[in-house]
């Protein structure tokens, strides 16, 4: 699972809503993979990211070198877009948990794919 | 409204199958490249030949670069019934338009091209020889010429009935091929990972073509299954995202779908399959979700949702939920009962799908999938609707004698807001859904009353 994804997840725990957002990350195992660098596709995710999550999600990883917020120019700024583009699409989290904030429900990470498959009491109506 | 006229008019050769598809791509594509579809042709319905004015020559090679529907573009230089309507039309076309591909230092070649006959070696060159009144000036290359031109005689369509003369007859400067060999090479007979419902190739490129992917997008396909719709989607430069209810499909684990082949080999998976065609770069992941129940955060971040949600026959329709949200009358399922998940009725799964949609697609990007129909009861009405998003194509693929489905396009108009998610209630559309409930049913009594039909006329 890349942290763009982790970026975009959200608990649907019944009840949670907006605060089952964001997921608490915990690895057990990451690997870098290497993709190739597209710096028009990184600029257009910028806007998209949620800062404080990804922050977070980082450091849980102990990554270095994420950049704190998007600078100005970023468009252009082909260090800048490296950083985020390691960040957001090379940092690989294959075993691992991602917790809802609010409920404390946990799904799991195998083999790189999130299972957020809920059993019948939990779902949402 | 016409075309004006400082823009060139082309000829666009179509490959005669998905025929309905045909239209809605050539425009989504046009309207991709920042043209649109304009044309002073009545219908296109079965013809091969489409006249069509493009603004400039740079989108109708774009156009190409996409197009599984097209197989060839040509400048057209002149048209007509007879060959001496072509000759006619030909002296009528611009001599400066002509000049720079026919000067001393270039070099060309003529082909003719016939539809539904045949013409023996010397017929054709005399073709070629009654054009000599064009000003060419270049030399012949027959090898790798530079230019190439094209006389396209159309005999019409049906072969039991081939007409003495042409219907019609085209002239003009070939420009490009469209991508037609993409079916070949991504054909799924080829393709590592495969399930019993994977998509065909070339309808898997229609659908990115309809839905408009471009590089750079994010496409998603909530039901991605083996990931298809994601492969087309990615070689056209889109990073992808895919989700599926079962676990062991989206491992890529479990029992294989090629005959022959027992159990699914560590190869067999989505990012694999992107690997095949070496675009493992546009993977970014997928996940074991339930389509009912996403977990994705508020916000707009999908440019494309491109998805064939299963109909209820080939694969389950399934969701999770509690025991209490079980319906009365729900129709019984062939399969053994699933423990954990409860029949998913098919129109709630098109409204939660319209608006999944409507929520996370951004302005402008579009929702393409199919709809299952029972064609006895089919009419417009019964194609679920939604105030963001704006229906722009619905195209048939008959599947049996009585059911079809069809390709639904829709471009999100919009901003969603909360109160949207009620609106159907309100609406009368809300009463033919229950159509799509029972299209298994159908699909099954359709099957049952045949079964008994083949049985008793043995009996007999």
């Amino acid at each position: 699972m890349k942290l763009l994804t982790h970026n975009l997840l959200s608990s649907h725990v019944r009840g949670v809503g907006p605060r089952g957002f964001p997921l608490r990350l915990q690895a057990t195992e990451v690997r870098i993979n290497p993709v190739e660098f597209n710096p028009e596709f990184v600029a257009r995710m910028i806007p998209k990211v949620e800062w404080a999550a990804l922050l977070e999600a980082a450091d849980t990883l102990h990554l270095v070198e994420v950049p704190k917020e998007p600078i100005e120019g970023y468009e252009h700024n082909e260090k800048f877009l490296r950083k985020m583009h390691h960040v957001l699409l090379e940092v690989d989290v294959l075993e691992g948990t991602l917790q809802c904030p609010e409920s404390g429900r946990l799904f799991p990470i195998t083999r790189g794919i999130p299972n957020m498959l809920l059993n019948d009491e939990e779902t949402e109506n | 409204m016409a075309p004006p006229c400082t823009w060139n008019r082309y000829l666009l050769l179509m490959a005669q199958e998905h025929l309905e598809f045909r239209l809605p791509e050539i425009k989504s594509l046009l309207s991709l490249f920042g043209g649109q579809f304009t044309s002073s042709q009545e219908t296109y319905g079965k013809s091969p030949f489409w006249i069509l004015s493009i603004p400039s020559e740079e989108i109708a090679r774009n156009l190409m670069k996409r197009t599984v529907c097209a197989k060839s573009i040509f400048e057209l230089w002149g048209h007509g019934k007879s060959p001496e309507e072509l000759y006619s039309s030909l002296k009528n076309y611009p001599v400066e338009k002509m000049v720079p591909f026919l000067h001393s230092d270039s070099t060309y070649k003529i082909k003719i091209h016939t539809f539904n006959k045949t013409l023996t070696q010397e017929e054709k060159v005399k073709r070629i020889d009654a054009l000599e009144f064009l000003p060419f000036e270049g030399k012949v290359n027959l090898k790798k010429p530079q230019h190439i031109f094209s006389v396209l005689e159309d005999y019409g369509l049906d072969p039991n009935c081939i007409p003495e003369n042409p219907l019609n007859i085209y002239f003009g400067r070939w420009i490009a091929d469209g991508q037609r060999e993409l079916i070949e090479s991504y054909s799924v007979k080829k393709r590592h990972f495969i399930g019993n419902t994977s998509m065909d190739a070339g309808l898997s490129f229609i659908m990115a073509n309809h839905g408009k992917v471009k590089a750079n997008d994010i496409v998603f396909d909530p039901f991605v299954g083996t990931g298809g719709l994601l492969i087309a989607s990615a070689h056209f430069g889109a990073y992808v995202y895919g989700t599926d209810i079962d676990y062991n499909t989206v491992h890529g684990l479990g029992k294989a779908s090629r005959k022959n082949q027992k159990w699914r080999g560590p190869d067999e998976n989505i990012k694999a399959n992107l690997r095949q065609y070496g675009l493992e770069k546009y993977y970014l992941d997928v996940l074991v979700s339930d389509a009912s129940k996403p977990s994705w955060r508020k916000g707009t971040y999908f440019d494309v949702i491109i998805t064939d949600p299963p109909y209820g026959i080939r694969e389950s329709t399934r969701r999770t939920g509690s025991q209490k949200e079980i319906p009365k009358g729900i129709e019984k399922c062939p399969e053994s009962h699933v423990p954990v998940s409860l029949s998913y009725h098919l129109s709630d799964m098109f409204f939660d799908l319209l608006n999944f949609a409507a929520e996370t697609l951004v302005l402008g990007g579009r929702l393409v999938y199919w709809l299952p129909v029972y064609t006895p009861e089919y009419t417009e009405e019964m194609v679920p609707w939604h105030p963001c998003l704006e229906l722009i194509s619905n195209c048939e693929q008959k599947l049996s004698s009585h059911t079809s489905r069809r390709l639904i396009t829709m471009e999100k108009v919009k901003k969603f807001e909360n109160r949207d998610q009620y609106s159907h209630l309100l609406s009368d559309h809300f009463l033919p859904y229950q159509g799509h409930n029972s299209f298994r049913e159908k699909y099954f009594s359709g099957v049952t009353k045949r079964i008994a039909k083949e049985e008793k006329s043995s009996q007999e």
